[in-house]
């Protein structure tokens, strides 16, 4: 991680969030909160990461060359259209967005789990799909300023 | 089912990964609450959560998608059970911020009735592993234990997300629950020092060579403290540690093959549950050899 977090906020307060954004620091952050359970000030740091991942992509300040915001969308992709999460159809729509030459990486472990009856061939929406859209929409994001 | 129970009826919550990639999980948790005699009906036409990508891009949204989960239940006057630790995260946050947030709260409200739905906030998200320990305890399970799994060494390997933040189940960092459940099923927990340690979660796929490494690292522990195998408690966790165990001993230099189960496997053998029963076919690592030594030992 370029920026620990005491460097993310060192930045934030100096007005220099850019050098983290475009480092791959936010990407590198994977919920495991240990910084929020040791953290002797009491911030909670891993909300900080997550609101840096809102406001780096709402205003396109992060750097597309880290895969993890691929990964987000690809998510939220999937979700908005079957209401759940399909693990191999995430792995596809994100190698799409990043490298589709790394189809080829994914392979051996795709059929792998293939062979296993471990991938879903033909998911299923859920029942509640367009009811749950409806709330969606209703759902307005809020901006949040920093 | 049996009419002398006092357990309440849960809304049981798979999450989508045990839905496909790891339906072992699911297969297995359903058996050993089916023996153990905890009721769990699986919550109507559930939802994904949002787990952690959803919140990066619209935590909003994503306090919505767990909302509806939970407005279902409160339906059926039940408290949800999952088994994903991120699921009960994300769950268990939802419930926190549309406590602490009024105006968050109003509006998912709002939306959820636009949906002919509605969350007052009444429910409690529990995970199976913790009703099991802090709820049945040491003498309810010890009673439905057939074939003790003596001698059998186990990193218990907790992950993340069931104590941290929160710390409402166990301690943040160095918590209990699975080496004592472990104990009371006659095996022995290693203490391989790593046991709340991320496995690198989705840097497994986004950034492989940091999610190699953290996860490489656990294994190499686990099989420097004479770990016969490692017991997850998180879907992710044992897909990263067990399904990308060859590309990692590969990376490293070395070889290694050590089982990763989900505690329900585990406990589930103990309980006299058939390999079907714990789903142990899914497995890429086989679990006959060390779910045998129980009775090797006896």
């Amino acid at each position: 991680m370029q920026y620990p977090p005491r460097a993310v906020l060192a930045a934030l307060r100096a007005g220099m969030l850019d050098r983290v954004f475009e480092s791959n620091t936010v990407w590198l952050c994977a919920s495991c909160y240990s910084c929020t359970v040791r953290c002797p000030a009491g911030i909670p740091f891993t909300e900080v990461m997550y609101e840096l991942k809102r406001l780096g992509i709402r205003k396109g300040l992060l750097n597309k060359r880290y895969s993890g915001i691929a990964l987000a969308e690809s998510f939220v992709d999937v979700v908005e259209k079957h209401g759940r999460s399909v693990d191999a159809e995430l792995i596809r729509r994100f190698i799409l967005r990043t490298h589709p030459f790394k189809i080829f990486s994914f392979m051996p472990l795709g059929w792998k789990m293939f062979r296993k009856g471990r991938v879903a061939l033909r998911p299923r929406k859920i029942a509640g799909i367009a009811n749950l859209r409806k709330m969606m929409a209703k759902m307005q994001k809020k901006e949040v300023t920093l | 089912m049996n009419a002398t129970t006092t357990q309440p009826v849960y809304s049981y919550f798979p999450g989508c990964s045990l839905e496909s990639s790891n339906r072992a999980y699911d297969i297995s948790a359903r058996n050993v609450a089916r023996v153990l005699g905890l009721e769990m009906v699986e919550l109507e036409d559930w939802n994904c959560c949002g787990a952690t990508p959803y919140m990066a891009i619209d935590s909003r949204r994503s306090a919505l998608l767990s909302a509806r989960n939970l407005a279902i239940a409160e339906k059926q006057g039940r408290d949800i059970v999952t088994v994903c630790s991120s699921c009960y995260l994300v769950l268990q946050k939802t419930n926190h911020q549309l406590d602490e947030n009024p105006s968050l709260r109003a509006d998912v409200r709002d939306a959820l009735q636009a949906g002919g739905m509605d969350y007052r906030g009444s429910v409690r998200i529990r995970h199976l592993l913790e009703i099991i320990v802090n709820g049945l305890g040491e003498e309810s399970i010890g009673r439905h234990v057939v074939h003790p799994l003596n001698g059998l060494r186990v990193a218990c390997y907790y992950g993340c997300q069931l104590t941290r933040p929160l710390g409402e189940v166990d301690d943040p960092e160095f918590p209990r629950l699975l080496d004592r459940l472990m104990q009371w099923i006659g095996a022995t927990p290693v203490d391989f020092g790593m046991g709340t340690k991320c496995c690198g979660g989705i840097l497994m796929t986004t950034q492989p060579e940091i999610g190699r490494e953290l996860s490489g690292k656990l294994l190499k522990q686990a099989r420097k403290a004479g770990a016969d195998c490692i017991c997850t408690i998180c879907p992710l966790c044992q897909m990263n540690l067990e399904a990308y165990q060859g590309k990692i001993s590969a990376w490293m230099g070395e070889t290694c093959r050590l089982p990763v189960l989900y505690f329900t496997q585990i406990l589930g053998a103990a309980l006299g549950l058939n390999p079907a029963e714990i789903a142990s076919k899914d497995s890429f690592i086989p679990l006959e050899p060390i779910l045998a030594c129980g009775g090797k030992h006896e």
